[in-house]
C-alpha cells in the first residue's frame, strides 16, 4: 500500500516557500508514493495547482483534509500548534523542527505518537548526507539573496568600469563568516565584479574563500576556531579583541558588509558595533543575515531595512522566501533525497532505519518516543595534511630520450657497457664483431625511430613490427635447398620440413601483419 | 640468379625501407606510406633471398607452397579479425615468430652446411647463437600462446603465483646453463640434441610460467615485451646465419618493443622487473592481489541514461575516457554516434586515452578509429589532463584503474603514483560500469563515491544506445 505524502500550505507569516515543487513530485511518484498538495500551497513560489496536478499530485482544498489524508507530511517552517493538532495520530512529519529551541513542540508531537524527522538535525559531516542537507541548500540561497539585497540598497555599481564619463571604482565587500551562506555570498559578489574580502574564525576555510574569488582577511591572533560539525565556536577574549580591531579597520574601508556569523544554540555574536557603523562611508550597506538570532550588528532591526548614520542596515529574516522558487526547488530535492534513503525498496513505503547514521540523526521522535538528541556524531577528522603528491611523471617529449638519469646511474651504466664491449672485443672473432656492430647500431636506430611514433599508432606499430619480424623467413629460405649440399651427410628431409614449416609460419605474419596494419591505418581519419 | 653482392645490396635497401616504415608511423598521415615501405622492403628481401646464391631452384616448389599456405592464412586472419581482438591476434603472431625462430634454429643445427668452413672459435660462437636463438624463440612462443589465452579469455586473467616461483625460474636458468655447457662440448650433433631439447622444454615452461604470473591489467606490458622478444629472436637468428638484414630488423623490432614496454610501465608507475616478476602489487611487499575481494565502501549516486543525455546536451565541453570495458561491450560505434550528435549540437567532445587503456598499447585508438572517430579529437592523457576543470561532463566507459584518484591521494594504494586521468576534476563525471566490482588491480576506486560523480550501471553498449536515443529525442 503506497503511502500518501502531503504538502500543506505554509502558514508562518512571510513564508513563501513550499516543501516540494512539481518537478520533485514526479520523482516522488516514481518512488512509488502518492502525493497530495493543499490547494494554493505553491502559489507564492510560482508553482500553480495545475502544475502540481500535471505532475501527478492530487490537489486537496483545506488544511484539515490534507493533514488527515497524509501518511507523511513535508513541511518547511516549524509547525504551529494548530498544525500539530491536525497531524494524524502516529503520522510522519519531515521538516525544520529545531528541537533545542522548541521543547513544547516536541512534547506535543510526542503526544501524537508521531515519527518526526528534523531536517535541521541531519549529521552534516556524513558525506552521503550532503544531498539531503537543507540547511546548506537554504543558506546558499540566502547568501546569494543577501548580495542581491545589498546591491539593491547600494547606490553604485559592483564592478569597476571605465566609462566615457570617467572611471568607476569597484565596490568593496566584506563578508563576515565563510560558512555556506558566506561562501555563496562571496561567489555572488565576486561574480558581480566586486572586490571581496572575508573572514572566519576557522582558518581552514581560507582556501575555499580564495577559490571563490575572495581574499581571506586574517585576525592577528592564534586560536583554533573550529567547533563540532563544521560550525564555529565562541572565541577567547583576546581573540575577540583582535577581531574587533580588524572589523573596525574593514568597516572604514569597505562599502558593503554582509555578516553571517552564527554559533549553534547561542545568540549571534556582536561583530559590528554602533561606532563601526558610524565610521562607514555614507551610502554603505550592511546585510545582517543573523538578524533572526539577534544580529551580528548592534543596530540591526530584524525583519526590516533601516538607515542609520547614513548606512542602510538590512535585517531581513526572510531571505529564502524572497527567492521562494529556488529555495523550494532545492528544499524539495533535499527532502526527495531523504525519501530515497527512507524508501530503498522504491515501493512507496518507508523504513525509518535507526541503524543508519544519517537517519538516526534526523529522527527526533520515533513513534511518540523522543529520540533527540542523537548520540554525538563523531567529530570530523582533522584535515589531513595534503598527502604528499607523487611527483608528476616527467613530461615526455617525443623524440627525446628517456628521463634524464642521475649522474651516478649513468656512470654505472656506461661502466657496465664498457666492460661488456671490452669482453666482446677481447674474445670474439672478427666476423662476429662486424655483426655485433651492425646489431648495436640498429638498436640505436630503432630507439630513435620508435620514440617518434605517436602513441595513437602503437597498435599498428606492433602489428607492423610483427610483420617485419617475419624476416626470419630468410633463415628458413636459405635452408630449404642450399647449393653445395650434395654429397654431404645432410638430413635433407628433416631440414626441409623444418624450413617449410618455418616459411609457412612466417608467411602468416608477413602477409597477415602487413594486411591488418593496412586495414587499421586506413581507418584513421581526420 | 643474383650475385651475392646484388643480394647484399638488396638487403641494405630492405633495411632502409624497414626503418622508413617504422618512421612513417610518427603520424597517421604518413603511416600508410610507412606500411607500404614495409611491404616493399619485405618483398625485396624475400625475392633477393629466393633468387640469391643461397637458394637453388630445387627449393622453389617448397617455398611457393609454404608461402601460399601461410600467406592465405595470414590474409584471412587479417581480414576477419575484429578490432577488439587485435591484442589476441598480435599475441598469436608473436608466437609464430617465436616458433619459426625455434624451427630455424633446429634446422640450422642439424645442417652440416651451416657449420662448414668454421674455425673452432667461430663454431663455438655459432653454437651459442643457435642455443640463445632457440631459447628466446621458445620463450616467445610459449609466452605468447599463454598471453593469447589470457587475452581471449581462454585462460583466467588472475595471476598464477606458484610458491617459490622466483627460485623455480632461477633453477630453470641454472639447468639451461649446465646443458648449454654440455651442448657446446657435444661430440656429435645427436649428442648436442639432448642439451638443445632439454633447454627448449625449459624455455617453453619458463615462458608459460612467466606470463601465467602476470595479471590482466599488466597485459599491455606483456604484449609489448613479447613483441620485443620476437625481435630479439629474429636478431639471434641473424647472428646464427651471419645475416645482417635479420640482425638489423630484429634489433629494430626488439628495441621498438622494449620502448613500448617502457612506456607502458611508466604509464602504470610500475617497474619493468616487478611486472615481469608477476603478480600485481606483490612486488613491493604491499597488499597482495588477494585484497581484490575487499568490498568497496561508501555510497554512490546512480544516474539514468535519460539524465545522462540531458547533462550532455547542456554541456559545452565533454571528455570521454574509454577503457577495456568499451572494447568488451563493442560500444565504440555507439560512442561515435553520440559524439557525432553532440558535435552537431556544438558540444566540444574529446577523447582522453590513457597509455595502458585496453589490453595493448594503442588499443583504444584503433577501436575509435574503426568507429570513424576523427583522430584529431582523440588525445593522449598528457594533452588534456589539465583541461578537466573546464570540462562539464567526463564520461568514463568501462575504465577503472586509469581514473582512480587513489593513485594521487593515497600513498598506500597499490597503484599509488600511477599517472591517471583526473576525471573527478570535471564538473560532473559519469562512470559507466556493469557493477561495483573493483578493477583489474583489485583496488577500490574512491572516484565512485565523489560527490560530483554519477554511476550509470549496465552494459556499456546498451546504456550508450539509450543515451543516444534520449539525446536524439
Amino acid at each position: 500500500m503506497p503511502l500518501m505524502i502531503g504538502i500543506p500550505r505554509e502558514t508562518a507569516a512571510g513564508e513563501k516557500r513550499v516543501a516540494t515543487v512539481p518537478e520533485v513530485v514526479e520523482k516522488l511518484i516514481k518512488l512509488g508514493f502518492k502525493v497530495a498538495v493543499e490547494s494554493g500551497a505553491g502559489e507564492a513560489a510560482n508553482c500553480s495547482d495545475d502544475a502540481y496536478r500535471a505532475a501527478g499530485a492530487e490537489i486537496i482544498v483545506g488544511a484539515p483534509k490534507l493533514w488527515a489524508e497524509s501518511d507523511i507530511v513535508f513541511k518547511v517552517s516549524v509547525p504551529t500548534k494548530e498544525e500539530v493538532g491536525l497531524l494524524r495520530e502516529g503520522g510522519h512529519l519531515i521538516g525544520f523542527i529545531w528541537p533545542a529551541q522548541n521543547p513544547e513542540l516536541m512534547q506535543q508531537l510526542a503526544a501524537k505518537k508521531a515519527t518526526v524527522l528534523a531536517i535541521d538535525c541531519l549529521p552534516r559531516m556524513l558525506s552521503r548526507a550532503q544531498k539531503m542537507d537543507a540547511l546548506t541548500s537554504q543558506a546558499g540561497v540566502a547568501g546569494y539573496r543577501a548580495v542581491i539585497e545589498a546591491a539593491n540598497a547600494f547606490g553604485r555599481f559592483f564592478n569597476g568600469q571605465i566609462t566615457a564619463a570617467g572611471k568607476v571604482p569597484p565596490a568593496k565587500v566584506f563578508i563576515a563568516g565563510a560558512g555556506v551562506a558566506g561562501l555563496a555570498a562571496i561567489g555572488t559578489a565576486a561574480g558581480l565584479g566586486a572586490i571581496v574580502r572575508a573572514n572566519d574564525t576557522r582558518a581552514e576555510v581560507a582556501d575555499q574563500v580564495k577559490s571563490l574569488g575572495g581574499e581571506f582577511v586574517k585576525v592577528d591572533y592564534e586560536e583554533e576556531g573550529g567547533g563540532g560539525g563544521g560550525y564555529a565556536k565562541v572565541m577567547s577574549e583576546g581573540f575577540q579583541q583582535a577581531q574587533r580591531e580588524m572589523y573596525a579597520k574593514q568597516a572604514k574601508e569597505v562599502d558593503i558588509i554582509i555578516t553571517t556569523a552564527l554559533i549553534p544554540g547561542k545568540p549571534a555574536p556582536r561583530l559590528i558595533t554602533a561606532e563601526m557603523v558610524q565610521s562607514m562611508k555614507p551610502g554603505s550597506v550592511i546585510v545582517d543575515m543573523a538578524a533572526e538570532r539577534g544580529g551580528n550588528c548592534e543596530l540591526t532591526e530584524p525583519g526590516k531595512a533601516v538607515v542609520k548614520h547614513g548606512v542602510t542596515i538590512v535585517g531581513y529574516t526572510d531571505l529564502n522566501s524572497r527567492l521562494a522558487k529556488q529555495s523550494s526547488t532545492l528544499y524539495g530535492t533535499n527532502l526527495f533525497r531523504l525519501t530515497e534513503e527512507l524508501c530503498k525498496t522504491k515501493d512507496g513505503n518507508i523504513n525509518v532505519n535507526m541503524e543508519d547514521d544519517a537517519i538516526r540523526g534526523l529522527t527526533v521522535i520515533k513513534d511518540g518516543e523522543v529520540t533527540w538528541p542523537a548520540p554525538a556524531p563523531k567529530l570530523p577528522p582533522a584535515p589531513k595534511p595534503a598527502a604528499a603528491k607523487p611527483a608528476p611523471a616527467p613530461a615526455h617529449g617525443h623524440g627525446g630520450g628517456g628521463a634524464p638519469a642521475s649522474a651516478t646511474k649513468t656512470a654505472v651504466m656506461f661502466g657496465i657497457a664498457a666492460l661488456l664491449f671490452l669482453l666482446v672485443g677481447a674474445y670474439a672473432p672478427a666476423a662476429f664483431l662486424g655483426h655485433f656492430t651492425v646489431f648495436v647500431l640498429a638498436c640505436f636506430v630503432g630507439y630513435m625511430v620508435v620514440w617518434n611514433v605517436t602513441p595513437a599508432l602503437h597498435t599498428p606499430l606492433m602489428s607492423v613490427t610483427n610483420a617485419i619480424s617475419s624476416i626470419i623467413a630468410i633463415g628458413a629460405l636459405v635452408q630449404i635447398a642450399p647449393p653445395l649440399s650434395e654429397g654431404l651427410d645432410r638430413p635433407d628431409a628433416w631440414i626441409r620440413w623444418l624450413a617449410v614449416a618455418g616459411i609457412a609460419l612466417t608467411a602468416v605474419n608477413m602477409f597477415g601483419g602487413f594486411a591488418v596494419t593496412r586495414r587499421m591505418l586506413s581507418m584513421f581519419r581526420k | 640468379m643474383m650475385s651475392a653482392s646484388l643480394a647484399t645490396v638488396s638487403y641494405i635497401g630492405a633495411t632502409i625501407l624497414f626503418i622508413l616504415s617504422l618512421g612513417g608511423l610518427s603520424h597517421p598521415e604518413s603511416s600508410r606510406r610507412g606500411n607500404l615501405y614495409g611491404m616493399i622492403g619485405m618483398t625485396i628481401a624475400v625475392l633477393a633471398t629466393v633468387f640469391g646464391p643461397r637458394v637453388t631452384m630445387a627449393g622453389m616448389p617448397w617455398i611457393i607452397g609454404a608461402m601460399l599456405v601461410g600467406g592465405s592464412v595470414g590474409l584471412y586472419a587479417a581480414r576477419k579479425v575484429q578490432m577488439t581482438q587485435m591484442p589476441e591476434l598480435v599475441a598469436l603472431m608473436h608466437s609464430l615468430v617465436g616458433l619459426a625462430a625455434c624451427l630455424v634454429g633446429f634446422a640450422n643445427y642439424i645442417d652440416p652446411v651451416a657449420a662448414m668452413n668454421l674455425s673452432s672459435a667461430e663454431k663455438a660462437i655459432h653454437e651459442i647463437e643457435i642455443y640463445v636463438g632457440i631459447l628466446i624463440g621458445a620463450v616467445t612462443f610459449s609466452g605468447s600462446i599463454i598471453a593469447f589465452g589470457k587475452l581471449s579469455g581462454k585462460i583466467g586473467g588472475k595471476p598464477l603465483l606458484l610458491p617459490a616461483r622466483h627460485w623455480l625460474n632461477l633453477l630453470g636458468l641454472l639447468i639451461v646453463i649446465v646443458f648449454g655447457y654440455q651442448f657446446l662440448h657435444a661430440e656429435s650433433i645427436n649428442a648436442g640434441m639432448i642439451g638443445l631439447t632439454v633447454m627448449t622444454v625449459i624455455a617453453l615452461l619458463f615462458g608459460i610460467h612467466m606470463v601465467m604470473a602476470i595479471g590482466g591489467a599488466d597485459m599491455p606490458v606483456v604484449v609489448s615485451m613479447l613483441n620485443s622478444y620476437s625481435g630479439w629472436a629474429a636478431a639471434a637468428t641473424g647472428f646464427m646465419l651471419n645475416n645482417d638484414l635479420l640482425i638489423v630488423t630484429g634489433a629494430l623490432v626488439g628495441s621498438s618493443g622494449a620502448i613500448l614496454s617502457y612506456i607502458m610501465c611508466r604509464a602504470m608507475n610500475r617497474n619493468f622487473i616487478s611486472v615481469i616478476a608477476g603478480g600485481f602489487g606483490t612486488g613491493g611487499g604491499t597488499a597482495p592481489a588477494a585484497s581484490g575481494d575487499a568490498q568497496p565502501a561508501g555510497e554512490v549516486s546512480p544516474i539514468s541514461a535519460v539524465e545522462t543525455a540531458e547533462l550532455l546536451r547542456e554541456s559545452k565541453n565533454v571528455i570521454i575516457v574509454p577503457g577495456y570495458g568499451m572494447a568488451v561491450a563493442q560500444a565504440q560505434h555507439t560512442v561515435y554516434e553520440i559524439t557525432q550528435a553532440l558535435r552537431e549540437m556544438g558540444v566540444n567532445v574529446r577523447f582522453g586515452i590513457h597509455p595502458v587503456a585496453g589490453r595493448m598499447p594503442g588499443h583504444m585508438n584503433v577501436l575509435l578509429a574503426e568507429a570513424k572517430v576523427p583522430y584529431d579529437i582523440v588525445m593522449e592523457m598528457d594533452e588534456l589532463n589539465e583541461d578537466f576543470p573546464d570540462t562539464d561532463v567526463a564520461i568514463v566507459i568501462g575504465a577503472n584503474d586509469i581514473v582512480n584518484p587513489a593513485a594521487q591521494d593515497d600513498p598506500g594504494s597499490p597503484i599509488a603514483g600511477m599517472p591517471v586521468l583526473e576525471v573527478w576534476k570535471a564538473k560532473t563525471s559519469i562512470v559507466m560500469k556493469r557493477s561495483m566490482a573493483s578493477g583489474y588491480a583489485g583496488v577500490d576506486n574512491p572516484l565512485f563515491y565523489k560527490e560530483n560523480n554519477r554511476m550509470l550501471f549496465g552494459d556499456a553498449k546498451k546504456m550508450l544506445e539509450e543515451v543516444f536515443v534520449a539525446l536524439k529525442a
